[in-house]
């Protein structure tokens, strides 16, 4: 059900996290289990210094999933979230976080250099959405990217896990991120898997920073990326759901090797393989 | 809404210039057990607003920062229960340009702004 996949399209999050949605979200142990493994890998992301326990932000931190992940491994955090019934759960997990009851759209109340990193676990898409009609989400992106810039310490890294809507989505929250002053990019994890495949914005304030590599890299078939560097260009993003374009030399390779797989048999790979006929053909 | 929290937060309502840093009006506190990170402790002291801390703290901290703090596992320990000991639970933030109130319940200070703050 397209509603149940896209949360944000049903109601604000203050609304639809409401009490019984915010028991459901963190009972449920599959969730609990994928939220810890994105905390985890943000936090990889995040490269922090070795064996030193940081503060650091979590937005959108919701009933504490995420941040329970982070004082694991040693972090004092403060989270914010918009979602009283959220945090109300957040409270009776007792996390050891310090929470904030908080809108990321209408800026971070922080003073300037306070963080050492900022992870968010599936929150920023909300923010895409015009939930009032005084809303403009790219104001309210630039106003939540600006201020969150400020409040991070200079060579500190944000990182957003996402579930991005479309290329147009994307393509409006990478701007305002590079007009707030941040460097970076997205990095995809097993963009190949339609259901593993995650996606990591990864942002530095203040210091340009070599952009990780996605997961999954040993077995990306060539001409499948899985970093995308902020550059000038105004490119689509082509493959959202991780394929192949039908019919391109990669989709022809791709399929050849899933057929040797399956035992069948196939022409050998030569330099004719998969190349441009002539119209005559 | 502990007082390492308190040290970083900033009225961000448009128009203010000043608001930093927030009143503490407290009606409930508590004081919890944390455990002692002489390195944490060490690495936040240069990150902190001092006389922010000392006026929050109450008498607990000296006004200007000792020096060798490092080395000084006592004082750690006063700024360490200071930081992440105590503990506001009930009360609210005063922004010292406007006089706008943040209400803190449960530990959880309510920073939403209205249509006109932003």
């Amino acid at each position: 059900m397209s509603s149940c996949r896209r949360p944000e399209h049903m109601a604000p999050p203050e609304v639809f996290y409401n009490e019984e949605e915010a028991k459901k979200y963190s009972q449920n142990s599959r969730m609990i289990e994928i939220q810890s493994q994105m905390s985890e890998r943000a936090v990889e992301l995040l490269n922090l210094p070795e064996d030193q326990p940081c503060f650091l932000l979590d937005v959108g931190c919701g009933s504490g999933l995420s941040g329970d992940y982070l004082s694991e491994e040693g972090h004092v955090w403060v989270g914010m979230d918009i979602s009283t019934a959220m945090l109300d759960v957040a409270l009776e997990r007792e996390v050891e976080g310090d929470l904030i009851l908080g809108d990321m759209g209408q800026g971070m109340p922080f003073r300037p250099g306070s963080f050492d990193g900022c992870i968010s676990i599936s929150a920023l898409q909300w923010l895409c959405n015009a939930d009032k009609k005084s809303h403009s989400p790219p104001k309210r992106l630039y106003t939540f990217f600006s201020t969150l810039y400020s409040s991070l310490a200079r060579g500190a890294r944000a990182v957003f896990q996402i579930y991005p809507e479309n290329s147009e989505q994307l393509e409006l929250i990478t701007a305002q991120a590079m007009k707030a002053g941040f460097t970076g990019g997205m990095v995809v994890d097993y963009p190949n898997s339609s259901k593993a495949k995650k996606f990591f914005l990864c942002l530095f304030a203040g210091v340009s920073g070599v952009l990780p590599k996605g997961l999954g890299s040993e077995t990306v078939d060539r001409g499948v990326s899985n970093q995308a560097q902020f550059t000038g260009q105004r490119s689509r993003f082509k493959n959202m759901k991780g394929k192949s374009v039908k019919k391109s030399k990669d989709w022809i390779m791709e399929k050849k090797e899933r057929r040797r797989r399956q035992g069948k048999d196939v022409r050998a790979d030569t330099k004719y393989t998969g190349r441009q006929r002539r119209p005559r053909f | 809404m502990k007082l390492l929290t308190h040290n970083i937060l900033t009225s961000h309502v448009k128009g203010v210039t000043k608001g930093y840093p927030l009143l503490i009006k407290a009606t409930e506190v508590r004081v919890n057990e944390v455990e002692f990170n002489p390195q944490f402790v060490s690495r936040m002291i240069p990150k902190l607003e001092w006389s922010a801390l000392v006026q929050a703290a109450e008498g607990d901290l000296p006004s200007s920062l000792i020096q060798d703090y490092e080395n000084n596992e006592e004082f750690l320990r006063k700024v360490h229960r200071v930081l992440l000991e105590v503990e506001v639970i009930e009360g609210c933030l005063q922004c010292p340009e406007s006089g706008r109130e943040f209400p803190i319940s449960r530990g959880v200070p309510n920073m939403l702004l209205n249509e006109d703050d932003s």
